[in-house]
């Protein structure tokens, strides 16, 4: 059933206040093809009775199922492959030299869906410097949902999701067959602290960071929840770390203290 | 860019060829490892071979275990591209000499994103 305009109008209003998330008008079958199952699932007959339960009750265990059922989590290993490259290939060298005596290095993968991405990154880490066992490490990830928390704590991944841009000499090495699933070995889950964090909401203390991750989110926001996000993201990172940003988005005319910087075959963002 | 692709399958060559062709690949294509060879023998130089691993007369495995034994192709790229989906053929298939690994079921990204591992990108 079509959702009415009012419900879909106050959708708008509490996915945003809650997720950041800007549902653009004509979104309203991306909110009827994701609601719908929501609502059977709670034993409701449509999104009217979903919208109605929310209404009275918005603090209830749906909300987080609603706020869930909204968000894009589509990601995949090595995504856009660039990035990783330029870790491997200039990022990571330079670090360990500047951070030699140290012998330290923090990482943060904001908005990390089912995880695919911070494995990325901890196979790198393990295949290429090896001798980074020897450091303190911190590998922080982090997303709004406990579902794909729950998933990547439990690196289970489907045939499909290993197929999807992982490397066959990385599944070989780094995961274990589970039924017609690959769940991702201990070695590399015990890298990764994964953890809950809205972007929007206020943060918990976090170290300072020398490498970060955040991408394919930030373009779901509006101009000023950027502005914002990105002002955090600068108080934890140092003054010579990195950040990287999703393929289509910037902080160019968001937030000048950013200056963008050739990284191997793409950019990153550096103070 | 010219490419090799075997499989026992007629429906699954004409979806890796046309595949490949949108990617501007000039395809041969062969229905075991015996024709693969043959097919080699006067192919002229091929970027990226997509071997199946089950088919009639010669495995796909084995394909790739004499291509890599003789040193045929050496720049050629194999990707194995089969329903065998058990951590030990993935193992075999990489000591034999394959490049990469897809497993079927697979979409047109999956073919691309490894691709992308290999180097070797779309146009
Ligand atoms: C498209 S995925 C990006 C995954 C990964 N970073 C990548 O690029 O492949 C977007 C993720 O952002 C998360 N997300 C959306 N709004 C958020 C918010 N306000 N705070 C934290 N995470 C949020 C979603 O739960 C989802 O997992």
């Amino acid at each position: 059933m079509p959702i009415t305009a009012p419900d879909f109008a106050f959708l708008q209003t509490f996915v945003r206040e809650r997720s950041a998330i800007v549902l653009d008008p004509g979104k309203e079958y991306l909110a009827e093809s994701r609601l719908g199952p929501v609502a059977r699932s709670a034993g409701l007959p449509g999104i009217g009775e979903l919208v109605a339960r929310l209404r009275v009750d918005p603090r209830g265990d749906l909300t987080d199922k609603v706020i869930e059922a909204m968000t894009t989590n589509e990601t995949s290993f090595f995504r856009d492959v660039h990035p990783f490259e330029a870790l491997r290939t200039h990022i990571l060298p330079d670090l360990i030299k500047a951070r030699s005596n140290e012998r330290a290095l923090n990482l943060w993968c904001a908005a990390s869906s089912s995880g695919q991405e911070p494995y990325t990154i901890a196979m790198l880490l393990r295949e290429n410097f090896p001798a980074l066992i020897e450091w303190r490490i911190r590998f922080i990830a982090t997303d709004l949902s406990q579902e794909m928390l729950r998933r990547s704590r439990e690196g289970i991944y489907s045939q499909l999701e290993v197929n999807r841009g992982l490397p066959a000499k990385y599944l070989v090495k780094y995961f274990e067959k589970r039924g017609s699933d690959w769940q991702v070995k201990q070695e590399l889950r015990s890298m990764i602290e994964f953890r809950e964090l809205n972007l929007i909401k206020p943060w918990p203390s976090m170290p300072q960071f020398d490498i970060v991750f955040i991408r394919n989110v930030l373009i779901y926001f509006d101009l000023p929840t950027k502005r914002a996000i990105l002002g955090n993201i600068r108080k934890l990172l140092r003054s010579d770390g990195y950040l990287f940003l999703g393929g289509a988005e910037t902080t160019l005319s968001i937030d000048e203290n950013f200056k963008r910087s050739q990284a191997g075959t793409t950019w990153c963002y550096r103070l | 860019m010219r490419a090799l692709v075997v499989d026992d399958s007629k429906a699954m060559r004409v979806i890796l060829s046309q595949l490949l062709r949108e990617l501007r690949f000039e395809v041969v294509d062969a229905c075991d490892g015996i024709d693969a060879i043959e097919k080699l023998k006067d192919a002229g130089t091929l970027d990226l071979a997509l071997v199946d691993w089950n088919m009639p007369r010669m495995k796909g495995i084995d394909f790739v275990r004499h291509v890599r034994g003789q040193g045929l192709q050496p720049q050629m790229r194999i990707m194995m591209v089969t329903t065998e989906t058990e951590m030990d053929y993935v193992q075999q298939a990489l000591t034999a000499g394959a490049d990469e690994y897809v497993m079927k079921p697979f979409t047109k990204d999956v073919i691309l994103e490894k691709l992308g591992l290999l180097g070797i990108t779309a146009g």
